[in-house]
């Protein structure tokens, strides 16, 4: 099956900005989200590298940027860097890969959708340089605070811009999430049973939905927000006179907040799924255990919220309730985790760079789920709240979300997507380096947690009890600024890899069973030319099949007959 | 399950249009679901969030009565009325007389214009006598929520006049549908909406 004769036919001429710019096509679109990701993490990176020398070293930043650098920290690496590489960058590729489509159901508003994300990630960035300053109120964007201009820089324009940039960037995940999920259910190809899909494609259809549910709430909250700013109502203002409810805001934001974590969370342990059941050669070790499980965890997702707000001043018997739902959640991810790594047993493993940084991320990831333990039950929390226990815990679950699962990703698709490869040796150092470095920075943040150092305080050394612990600041800056080297150069490489790495003419060169490793490398416009492919048995039958094939693809490409296939 | 050794003719090739998985139900139906669904939440939320401040603020009865129940019951009628188009509208479309799905059409973003003037007449005869959104619990409660329906309303409409626009080019009744039920879930939003502040 070579590429010539499959993408001959459609060849059609048209303009460059047609082609790479506004186009319509599943794969660009994704990889102009992957590469808009990639971006914006170098922007949060920067952000959280001056903040992290400030730390080691206070004065480096003023007050007031400290709090914003913070702030757009979080809200960067979570809303444009992790959604837009999990989500846009991962789904818009593979999704129609993985089930034999030709494009998404709405290829039109696909292209609007990654628009409206551009447009979101520029008033972002527009937003550090209005009058006023940035928006500097946490990522969380609590109130009273972040309603009160007079109290708070950058509660004016920058809490303004910042909710318009949020805004859009949640519009056009929806409308993302509305292609992803009507893309599944009506165009999978003949044989590709609801039980036959990748789990990958399981998971992001889990993530949009519990997204599209979570996130409306928070539009509605955000609405009140604005208006409290600008025309002086006080749905969560408490000053003299104002019957604001604070605690509203809370409500309406966890309500979002917590499911959203999960919503780049399924994705990555898809991700996860694929990169085990390849380089293991493996078959899943239980496919329904799996899928089951995280349809339980999404249903759970919306009885945690107020986890988040044990020290808010709740009712103590809702605390009981929310801290039991809580450690519930937990089954059916250790669930999940349980038959990962049950699916590397016994297998003949391949230490590819992409099996690396999967077996990196699921291990830290373990670290992760562990930490949130004392996090979730009310007592130890009390304690925990607001230190940098808590830093350090969702540095170990959303990093390994965000970058570790993300690079796995990327490295285990990058061959399909650009028909390149990436270095095999740089990759299997970026991945050992990036893990030393990230535990150099995360894991002693445990122990400034324990000593009960609040988070987001500007410098330790204004706090006697905390000045015998600067030197751990120290640490954490130095394993920063080595982490972030190591990416810089990865993404000089990446960069390169695009344009001038190694070709890679060969199909499947991992020799793995999903439908996306039947198209050529890249696929090309509509992906299948005069195919389309058949699916005949489920999506990870490896080591099935005696001693020289140890795998089995999922289908195989029929010939259509009739008119060359249009869309 | 299939026996061992016993193989099924392997099929070579597929006609075009038979290379997917059966669903039955059009694209374009589920994924407007799917956006209705949202939808649902958004307002949900908002009007949960308005009936928390509601239980726990004194003087809503108060407020209330300083609201125009008449121009509001002439915008319930219109509204419904606007559905009833729309449904007369979805009927012709799935009888193929597209001229008459047109016209209902036509009639219901109508409606719309109607209702969103009605409430423009009403909020600036409010703010004239001094009710602005800042003034207390009820006020921005009110504002905010009829607001945001308000401008779902005027959505609805342009989504409206924009079938209207697209069916004369491509037959779609599933347009239709999609349009219809987006002026149904606006309608019946505010059904909840014109208890909760205007007959209290």
């Amino acid at each position: 099956m070579g590429g010539s004769n499959m993408s001959g036919e459609h060849h059609r001429e048209e303009s460059f900005i047609k082609r790479y710019i506004f186009s319509t096509d599943h794969k660009v679109i994704g990889k102009q989200y992957l590469i808009t990701g990639i971006v914006m993490a170098i922007f949060g990176g920067v952000l959280a590298l001056f903040f992290r020398i400030n730390l080691a070293n206070p004065g480096f930043l003023s007050h007031e940027q400290y709090n914003a650098f913070v702030t757009l920290h979080g809200a960067i690496m979570f809303f444009w860097v992790a959604m837009p590489i999990l989500l846009g960058g991962f789904g818009n590729v593979l999704i129609p890969l993985m089930i034999g489509a030709r494009d998404m159901a709405f290829p039109t508003l696909n292209m609007m959708s990654y628009w409206t994300f551009f447009l979101s990630a520029v008033i972002l960035i527009l937003s550090m340089f209005v009058p006023g300053g940035a928006f500097s109120g946490g990522w969380t964007v609590y109130p009273p605070l972040s309603a009160n201009p007079e109290v708070l820089i950058g509660a004016k324009w920058g809490a303004n811009l910042f909710l318009l940039a949020l805004a859009f960037e949640f519009a056009s995940m929806l409308m993302g999430g509305v292609n992803f999920v009507t893309t599944v259910l009506t165009m999978r190809v003949r044989g590709l049973t609801f039980m036959r899909l990748p789990i990958f494609i399981w998971m992001e259809v889990i993530a949009s939905l519990v997204f599209l549910f979570s996130v409306a709430p928070l539009i509605a909250g955000a609405l009140m927000l604005l208006l409290d700013i600008n025309l002086g109502t006080h749905f969560f203002r408490v000053e003299a006179g104002k019957a604001g409810d604070p605690i509203l805001w809370q409500h309406l934001f966890w309500f979002f907040g917590h499911p959203e974590v999960y919503v780049i969370l399924f994705p990555a342990l898809g991700i996860l799924a694929e990169v085990f059941t390849t380089y293991a050669r493996r078959p899943i070790f239980s496919y329904k255990t799996f899928v089951y499980a995280n349809i339980v965890a999404a249903i759970l997702s919306f009885l945690v919220w107020a986890h988040h707000q044990f020290v808010a001043g709740i009712n103590t018997i809702s605390a009981l309730g929310f801290s039991i739902t809580t450690v519930l959640i937990s089954v059916p991810f250790s669930m999940s985790l349980v038959v990962l790594g049950l699916t590397l047993a016994g297998g003949s493993i391949r230490f590819t760079p992409a099996f690396l940084f999967g077996l990196f991320a699921f291990l830290m990831f373990i670290i992760g789920g562990l930490t949130g333990l004392p996090l979730g039950a009310v007592a130890s929390d009390i304690y925990f709240h607001d230190t940098y226990f808590v830093v350090a815990h969702f540095h170990y679950t959303v990093f390994t979300i965000a970058v570790l699962s993300s690079l796995a990703g990327i490295y285990h698709w990058f061959p399909k997507m650009f028909g390149r490869r990436i270095n095999y040796t740089f990759g299997k150092w970026h991945a050992i380096l990036t893990l030393v470095f990230y535990n150099g920075f995360a894991f002693p943040a445990f122990f400034l947690g324990l000593a009960g150092h609040p988070r987001r305080y500007y410098s330790a050394l204004e706090l006697g009890y905390l000045q015998k612990y600067q030197w751990i600041h120290e640490l954490m800056t130095i394993s920063t600024v080595l982490l972030l080297a190591t990416q810089v150069v990865f993404i000089f490489v990446f960069f390169y890899s695009i344009f001038a790495g190694e070709k890679e003419t060969e199909p499947n060169p991992w020799e793995s069973t999903t439908l996306e490793w039947l198209a050529p490398s890249p696929p090309p416009h509509l992906n299948w030319g005069n195919f389309a492919p058949l699916v005949e048995r489920g999506p990870y039958e490896y080591a099935k099949n005696g001693k020289d094939i140890d795998f089995i693809p999922q289908g195989r490409l029929v010939k259509l007959k009739g008119e060359t296939a249009e869309k | 399950m299939k026996a061992e050794g016993v193989r099924e003719v392997e099929i070579q090739e597929i006609q075009i249009g038979q290379e997917y998985e059966k669903v039955g139900i059009p694209f374009q139906k589920i994924g407007f679901w799917i956006f209705l669904a949202g939808e649902i939440v958004i307002l949900g939320g908002i009007v949960a969030s308005v009936i928390l401040f509601r239980l726990s603020y004194p003087h809503w009865f108060e407020e209330s009565v300083h609201t125009n129940a008449t121009i509001a019951f002439i915008n319930t009628l219109v509204l419904l009325t606007g559905s009833l188009t729309a449904v007369l509208s979805h009927q012709s479309a799935f009888s193929y007389n597209w001229g008459k799905a047109q016209l209902f059409l036509g009639l219901t973003a109508l409606c719309g214009l109607v209702f969103v003037g009605l409430k423009f007449v009403e909020y600036s005869r409010e703010i004239h006598h001094g009710f602005v959104p800042s003034r207390n619990v009820f006020w921005m409660s009110y504002y905010t929520t009829t607001g945001l329906h308000g401008l779902h309303v005027l959505a609805g409409t342009l989504i409206i006049f924009g079938v209207m626009l697209y069916i004369k080019k491509k037959k779609v009744p599933e347009a239709v549908e999609n349009a219809a039920l987006y002026w149904h879930f606006v309608d019946i939003v505010w059904l909840y909406i014109f208890p909760l502040f205007y007959l209290t």
